[in-house]
């Protein structure tokens, strides 16, 4: 480890729910701030994606000249974590994207956007993440997770070297809500609208902290 | 790339809930820092949708219309929605009149995606607001002051804007309401226990949601602020004021350059806090919306009147 021990994780604030996980982060005591331009970036160890409108992220990103920076950053290993509409443009492929939608990338993977449906079909409900166990001190903590969708994307299609951490099933359908690929979390749903900062504390201490030993 | 049909990790099959509170108000959580505007066709909400805006509200007549052509201002035509809804993948919003849970439930029907209770369309009920706590789908009430909003929150609503003065281009409502609300929110905050009653009794609002009120120093929901919106320095001030977002009505489609003033009020919306990008947001717009004197308007014809 080096002098700065602690690692700057910033959340793009450009549009969303950012502030929300900006708030968790400082309530786990890490050091966080937003990116909103090209200098906060530079600086950053680590990015949160947060929920929002995927289509006004893709929007804004280009139209603000951060879309190539951001990517090539994600491309070169930056530990980054996306929800909702993060884990959208942290997908390779969208399916069906509106006009001129595009995505950072990173994972394999093929999202569909407003997969379950509109906002009335928007629903909460416990998931199972395979490794939850692991999060904490509590080793006898549930393994149950809130889980917050709304109008959320579900991961459609996913190279087999990518790790699927959660599911849920649709019309007797399985479809992952929350995978893991090298330096890249992404959840279909919003940790950062729950009191639950287990998510967050996973990807601080396992794709953050462990990639900067 | 395998199909996720054959993924072997451990699926969650226990009953979804769907329509909680915490999922209509996470939904207005998902709009923060954007701005939402009203369109009357497919092609303005595609100009919206590449603009950046977060979300459209369809409905037949922008507020300058309605105020102008006058008459009584009812929900849009479900056919009009639908095809808005087909032309952008952004939520769509529809307006039902204050208390007309009939046609808020034919909103609901047809799958928009937010719900704006409105006093821009004529009130169906003078009394009572929709209960808002029936339906799956969010709501989005106006309010002019704390306990106004409060009072939404209690019936419901998952979202609250303040009101401004719609189809005016005047900003100033805009900014006594986002104040009031604000400076009533600040003035709870430093208030002893044995005050919040009384204080809830002032406000006419219920005490459990003003004691929230006074322990977190927020609303409960997200606030966005409308009414008179029309140039980027009026965005950037609502959000300079505490606003989470910005509703723009007439100003973008009744102004000259309509995609070039939508992505202008999108940049000082994200970058409220930045003088020179809001200056070079404000650069070379064209003509903005005429607009009305709020003051000009007599007082039984200011739609921030309706609600209560």
């Amino acid at each position: 480890m080096f002098s700065n021990i602690r690692p700057l994780i910033g959340v793009l604030a450009l549009q969303g729910d950012f502030r929300e996980h900006l708030e968790t982060l400082e309530f786990m005591g890490e050091n966080c701030c937003l990116v909103k331009d090209i200098n906060s970036l530079n600086q950053i160890d680590a990015l949160i994606i947060p929920g929002g409108e995927s289509t006004t992220l893709s929007k804004l990103s280009k139209a603000f000249d951060l879309f190539e920076p951001i990517r090539n950053r994600i491309q070169s290993g930056l530990p980054t974590y996306g929800s909702c509409a993060g884990m959208i443009m942290l997908a390779d492929e969208i399916l069906e994207p509106a006009s001129g939608q595009e995505s950072f990338g990173g994972i394999p993977m093929l999202v569909r956007r407003n997969a379950f449906g509109s906002q009335v079909e928007s629903f909460e409900q416990d998931l199972d993440i395979a490794g939850l166990t692991y999060f904490g001190n509590d080793k006898s903590a549930s393994t149950k997770y809130r889980g917050v969708f709304i109008r959320a994307p579900w991961v459609e299609k996913v190279a087999p070297e990518v790790e699927i951490m959660a599911s849920v099933e649709k019309t007797g359908v399985s479809h992952p809500v929350m995978v893991r690929y090298k330096n890249l979390l992404a959840t279909s749903f919003h940790p950062e609208i729950t009191a639950d900062s287990r998510i967050h504390g996973f990807f601080v201490d396992e794709l953050v902290k462990k990639a900067r030993v | 790339m395998t199909s996720s049909q054959n993924s072997s990790s451990e699926s969650s099959t226990i009953t979804a809930l769907v329509g909680t509170a915490r999922v209509k108000r996470g939904m207005a959580e998902m709009l923060k820092g954007g701005v939402i505007m009203d369109v009357v066709n497919v092609e303005q909400a595609k100009i919206a949708e590449d603009a950046g805006a977060v979300a459209v509200m369809a409905l037949e007549r922008v507020p300058a219309d309605i105020r102008a052509q006058g008459g009584v201002s009812r929900m849009s035509d479900p056919s009009m929605i639908d095809a808005i809804k087909a032309a952008v993948s952004i939520p769509v919003m529809a307006k039902a009149r204050i208390g007309h849970f009939v046609e808020a439930q034919v909103l609901e029907s047809i799958g928009v995606d937010y719900i704006d209770e409105s006093e821009v369309l004529t009130p169906a009920d003078y009394e009572h607001h929709i209960d808002k706590w029936k339906f799956n789908v969010p709501f989005v009430c106006g309010a002019t002051n704390l306990g106004e909003a409060l009072r939404r929150i209690n019936e419901g609503a998952a979202m609250i804007r303040s009101k401004g003065e719609a189809g005016t281009g005047d900003v100033s409502n805009a900014t006594t309401h986002m104040r009031k609300i604000s400076g009533e929110i600040r003035r709870l905050t430093s208030m002893r226990d044995d005050e919040l009653y009384v204080a809830a009794k002032e406000l006419q609002a219920p005490y459990a949601l003003v004691k929230e009120v006074a322990t977190t120093g927020k609303l409960p929901v997200v606030l966005f602020t409308a009414g008179g919106i029309a140039t980027p320095a009026d965005a950037a001030m609502m959000m300079q004021l505490g606003a989470d977002g910005v509703f723009i009505g007439s100003g973008i489609f009744k102004s000259g350059d309509a995609a070039k003033r939508a992505a202008a009020c999108v940049k000082a919306t994200t970058y409220y806090q930045d003088p020179k990008i809001i200056a070079d947001a404000s650069r070379g717009l064209g003509e903005a919306m005429v607009g009305i004197n709020v003051a000009d308007i007599p007082v039984p014809h200011r739609l921030a009147e309706r609600g209560w």
